[in-house]
């Protein structure tokens, strides 16, 4: 059998971070009581309209150009109309042929190598409610506190061939909105969702084949999984001879399996047409201009010059850009000492560790970066050692006291003094002669535990570098 | 002084203290009284209307023409507490939560709400039966129909049960009506009046305006609604001009404009001498007349039938029986549900227009109905354009005949669709455009419509207020409004 090529597009739909819904002034809150959130706008109470909430338009057009779509100058929402519960008006505001964003493209790193994924289009759009079906299936209550929540759906062309590729695309993207401050993209919250299109063809052809759309998957890894689920699938059809039914299915953590929803010919005729409530949306270059203004430098830019400028390994910098607050904390951190990698080390090491068991961001703990690179200078002086300041970083997040306070305080700083390590030396070298016997038998081992006394008579403030070497000394020496 | 005064001879009256504001309130209840159950122009009467009345009665200011002054809304335009249904099954019971901005503004003014209109169910019609509740009669001949579809609001002016009401116009539903019963009826520029709240027919066509006896009425209640609402993203950003100040009462050197395109075989003989004689006058106070052309005026009752069905059907897709108004009640599940609530809560010219804007935006079918319909109402407006580069207001019937007989078009959609053949053109071109009394044939009213040039409802009033003022006919009053007792 000929070798098969995964062909995949994503759909994905990112909430935009307005405090307000795009055509009212209902709040946007995550999880407050089921119609808790509602105006005669959102509700689609009879004779109420639109108004376009501007701050909804400024953060989509910021997302198009952050996803390097042109802006054009004019484009218009349309009417997409369907019955059903979620959508009180009966249609969903959204765009058709004239969106905001378009021709766009992002990169992604598969193996090392650079990969463009191109973006068909970005358009913004009006959320639906939420239904909740009565486990006794007999009725469905209806929240309506998500419509008209502000959303941009971004298309990609069919660039994607394979489910790890598919995963980089959606946490690429997932980046930059959070860099634009465009979106905070919590999938468990669905703040951030994706639909996925998939198809094999054989190597080499240019058509496509028939494709699959699926929905429901709610997490990065189960857009992993549901995607390689169905390639599987699919290939097995193909491998038995038989033809992919061109359907949507929704993937079902539970079973790690996709179920079908609906196949082609249940396809709605959604009739869009263009929304007379609703001016075109007309923008000026100086506009298009600010918005681009406000794109910061993004995950990709940042990740190269953190190796280029820091000398960062590329694992380092892809850890440290995972978000923008970590990438500006070590950004300052690294300005300010010597040795940046010894900044990613105590970033990527002890404060990771610190906000994941705490359950905090970046921008919630006590140590900022100016403090943690006090902290690290301090070290590359040879004030304290690495293994005291280690303590005092838990100290300072703990207390939010700044590390010379707690130096002061704790009397740590190192002792580096060598007359004053020669005595302490003398002294631990005659109370334990016997593992002084053992190492000059050839134990190595038996260096780091006359270390470990010295460290202990001086309660971890000595300076290792210098009583390994007066340790060695006065062994040689004794001889 | 009755309903048939001006607004301003009862404002007068008002801080005079030869009446109170809630003894109008009770004029107007007893006018609706003695003649409503032959007229049936109300569907609701609010209960608490002279209480509303007394709390105008210590404000009463010189400049506040509307305070204490009764009014009624068609029943389209939502009222907060008051039920409101757009004389349709499926919204029997639905009081919305919140008011029009028109109903807003006219509050603020100090006006009186007397209570809400009938109307063509969803304002779909022409003559006012399409009322899912029972129909409304002209009362200059009670055989007749008011026209539609603010056939209650035309009909309650006219047999001065309120002085002035608001109708909604999507293709002729004020001008058509105040033409059938002998009242002044304007349609603003579309985006001169705030849509928030007007529940919706047809969009990008429907605009609220007044019904009055007079044009210097109609310019008054026009100054208390029109102007920018943050609410509606289609209303204009313009500070309405002084409206009244315009009605100098001169026309000399104003170019009126004739298209033959109105004055078409479907014309009456009765309405087109009647328009004539109206021109000639126009003339006699010194305007120039010459006759223009509107070359696609033929196809603007088609490109109008498309558009209109269209957003209709998107707009009232809302009505499914889930959040308010009536809902089946024996469904056995969702789809059972909305087929039940929507076949038997709408009526159906109601259900006719959904079908056909339904499919006029069906894939396969759009680029040859809506697209179209979209490029022809592109060359109406441009035909006014062109008009407007040499005449300053045009002229014409506003219908082609008198209020015809209850029932006689009802079963003929067709025909009846041709009764807004002179008006619609004007909502595809969004002009201003008003129809004012310009004779009685037979006992029944003719409407002589003028269009104006966007957002120039100065000067439109001001040519038909000259030509009111010189023919002499305002207020008309109808057989009907004389025996009753005040």
């Amino acid at each position: 059998m000929t070798a098969l090529e995964t062909v995949i597009g994503l759909e994905v739909h990112v909430e935009l971070g307005t405090k307000t819904k795009i055509f009212c002034s209902c709040a946007v809150e995550f999880g407050a009581p089921p119609n808790s959130h509602v105006c005669p706008v959102c509700l689609g109470s009879p004779g109420a309209l639109p108004v376009l909430n501007e701050q909804a338009l400024a953060l989509g057009i910021r997302a198009a150009l952050a996803l390097n779509c042109s802006v054009p100058a004019q484009s218009k929402f349309d009417r997409k109309n369907y019955f059903y519960p979620d959508s009180p008006k009966a249609y969903q505001i959204s765009q058709y042929d004239e969106p905001i964003g378009q021709h766009g493209f992002i990169e992604i790193a598969v193996g090392g190598e650079k990969k463009r994924i191109g973006i068909t289009r970005v358009h913004l759009e009006e959320d639906a409610g939420k239904l909740n079906h009565s486990p006794y299936g007999d009725v469905s209550f209806v929240d309506l506190n998500r419509v008209g929540i502000p959303l941009i759906e971004i298309v990609s062309e069919p660039d994607i061939r394979s489910a790890e590729e598919a995963r980089l695309y959606l946490e690429e993207i997932r980046s930059i909105m959070q860099y634009c401050l465009v979106s905070e993209c919590r999938m468990e919250e669905g703040s951030l969702r994706c639909d996925a299109n998939i198809s094999l063809r054989p190597v080499g052809q240019r058509e496509f084949g028939t494709k699959t759309e699926i929905k429901n998957m709610n997490s990065f890894r189960n857009v992993q999984r549901g995607l390689e689920y169905e390639q599987e699938r699919q290939t097995g059809i193909l491998a038995r001879g038989e033809n992919i039914a061109q359907q949507t299915l929704r993937w079902d953590e539970a079973t790690g399996t996709t179920l079908v929803m609906r196949s082609k010919e249940d396809a709605h005729d959604y009739r869009y047409f263009p929304d007379p409530d609703l001016p075109r949306i007309v923008l000026s270059a100086a506009y298009i201009d600010a918005r681009r203004d406000e794109i910061p430098e993004l995950p990709a830019q940042m990740r190269e010059r953190f190796e280029r400028e820091y000398g960062l390994p590329a694992y380092d910098a892809g850890v440290l850009t995972a978000s923008r607050g970590l990438a500006e904390y070590f950004d300052q951190t690294a300005q300010r000492v010597r040795d940046p990698k010894s900044a990613s080390n105590w970033i990527m090491g002890e404060l990771l560790a610190y906000l994941k068991a705490a359950m905090l961001e970046i921008d919630e703990i006590h140590v900022t970066p100016f403090a943690l690179a006090d902290l690290i200078r301090l070290i590359e002086d040879g004030t304290i050692s690495a293994k005291i300041a280690k303590t005092l970083l838990k100290d300072m997040l703990d207390s939010g006291k700044d590390a010379k306070t707690l130096i002061a305080e704790q009397g740590l700083i190192q002792i580096s003094d060598e007359g004053e390590l020669r005595a302490i030396a003398l002294r631990v070298l005659a109370a334990n002669p016997k593992t002084v016997d053992d190492y000059r038998a050839g134990k190595e081992k038996a260096l780091g535990s006359l270390v470990g006394q010295m460290m202990k008579e001086t309660r971890g403030k000595a300076n290792p570098q210098i009583v390994n070497r007066v340790i060695l000394e006065l062994i040689a020496g004794g001889e | 002084m009755d309903f048939f005064s001006s607004l301003q001879e009862l404002h007068a009256g008002l801080l005079k203290r030869e009446a109170t504001a809630s003894e109008l309130a009770d004029l107007s209840l007893q006018r609706i009284a003695s003649l409503d159950d032959r007229v049936h122009a109300f569907l609701h009467v609010s209960a608490d209307c002279v209480a509303a009345a007394k709390e105008t009665e210590t404000v009463i200011g010189q400049e506040r023409i509307l305070d204490g002054i009764p009014y009624a809304l068609k029943d389209n335009m939502c009222t907060r507490g008051i039920e409101t249904t757009c004389a349709s099954h499926i919204l029997k019971g639905y009081i919305p939560p919140y008011s029009a901005t028109v109903a807003e503004r006219l509050n603020d003014a100090g006006a009186v709400l007397m209570g809400k209109l009938n109307m063509d169910e969803f304002a779909m019609g022409s003559s006012t039966e399409n009322s899912g509740f029972f129909p409304t009669r002209n009362p200059w001949n009670l055989e007749r129909v008011p026209g539609g579809s603010s056939g209650g609001a035309a009909a309650a002016v006219a047999a001065g049960m309120v002085p002035f009401a608001l109708g909604s116009d999507t293709g002729g539903s004020i001008r058509q009506p105040a033409a059938f019963c002998g009242v002044v009826g304007l349609k603003p520029s579309y985006g001169l009046v705030s849509r928030f709240g007007l529940v919706a027919f047809a969009s990008s066509l429907d605009q609220i305006g007044p019904l009055t006896h007079t044009v210097e009425d109609a310019a008054i209640v026009l100054q208390a609604i029109a102007g920018k609402d943050e609410r509606d993203s289609t209303s204009a950003n313009i500070q309405a001009p002084d409206y009244r100040a315009a009605l100098t009462g001169d026309v000399r050197g104003l170019r009126i404009g004739i298209a033959s395109e109105y004055f078409g075989p479907s014309v009456e003989i009765g309405v087109r001498n009647a328009v004539t004689k109206a021109i000639a006058l126009l003339e006699q106070l010194g305007a120039t007349v010459s006759p223009i052309s509107l070359p696609h005026t033929e196809y603007a009752l088609s490109a109008y039938y498309l558009i209109a069905p269209a957003e209709a059907s998107s707009n009232l897709a809302r009505y499914d029986g889930v959040r308010y108004g009536v809902r089946a009640v024996d469904a056995g599940n969702l789809l059972d549900m909305y087929e039940k609530t929507r076949s038997t809560g709408f009526g159906s010219e109601v259900k006719r227009r959904i079908l056909i804007g339904t499919y006029a935006l069906s894939s396969g079918y759009y680029d040859d109905y809506y697209k179209r319909a979209q490029q022809v109402r592109t060359l109406i407006r441009q035909d006014f354009l062109d008009a407007f580069e040499s005449v300053d207001v045009i002229v014409s019937p506003t219908a082609p005949t008198t209020a015809f007989r209850l029932g006689e078009k009802v079963h003929d959609p067709l025909t009846m669709y041709l009764s807004d053949i002179c008006t619609i053109p004007v909502n595809l071109a969004g002009l201003p455009a008003i129809s004012v009394p310009c004779g009685v044939i037979d006992g029944l009213p003719v409407g002589l419509q003028m269009i104006g040039r966007m957002f120039d409802e100065q000067t439109l009033l001001r040519v038909a207020h000259a030509y009111e003022q010189a023919a002499g006919m305002a207020p008309l009053r109808p057989a009907l409004a004389m025996g009753v007792k005040a």
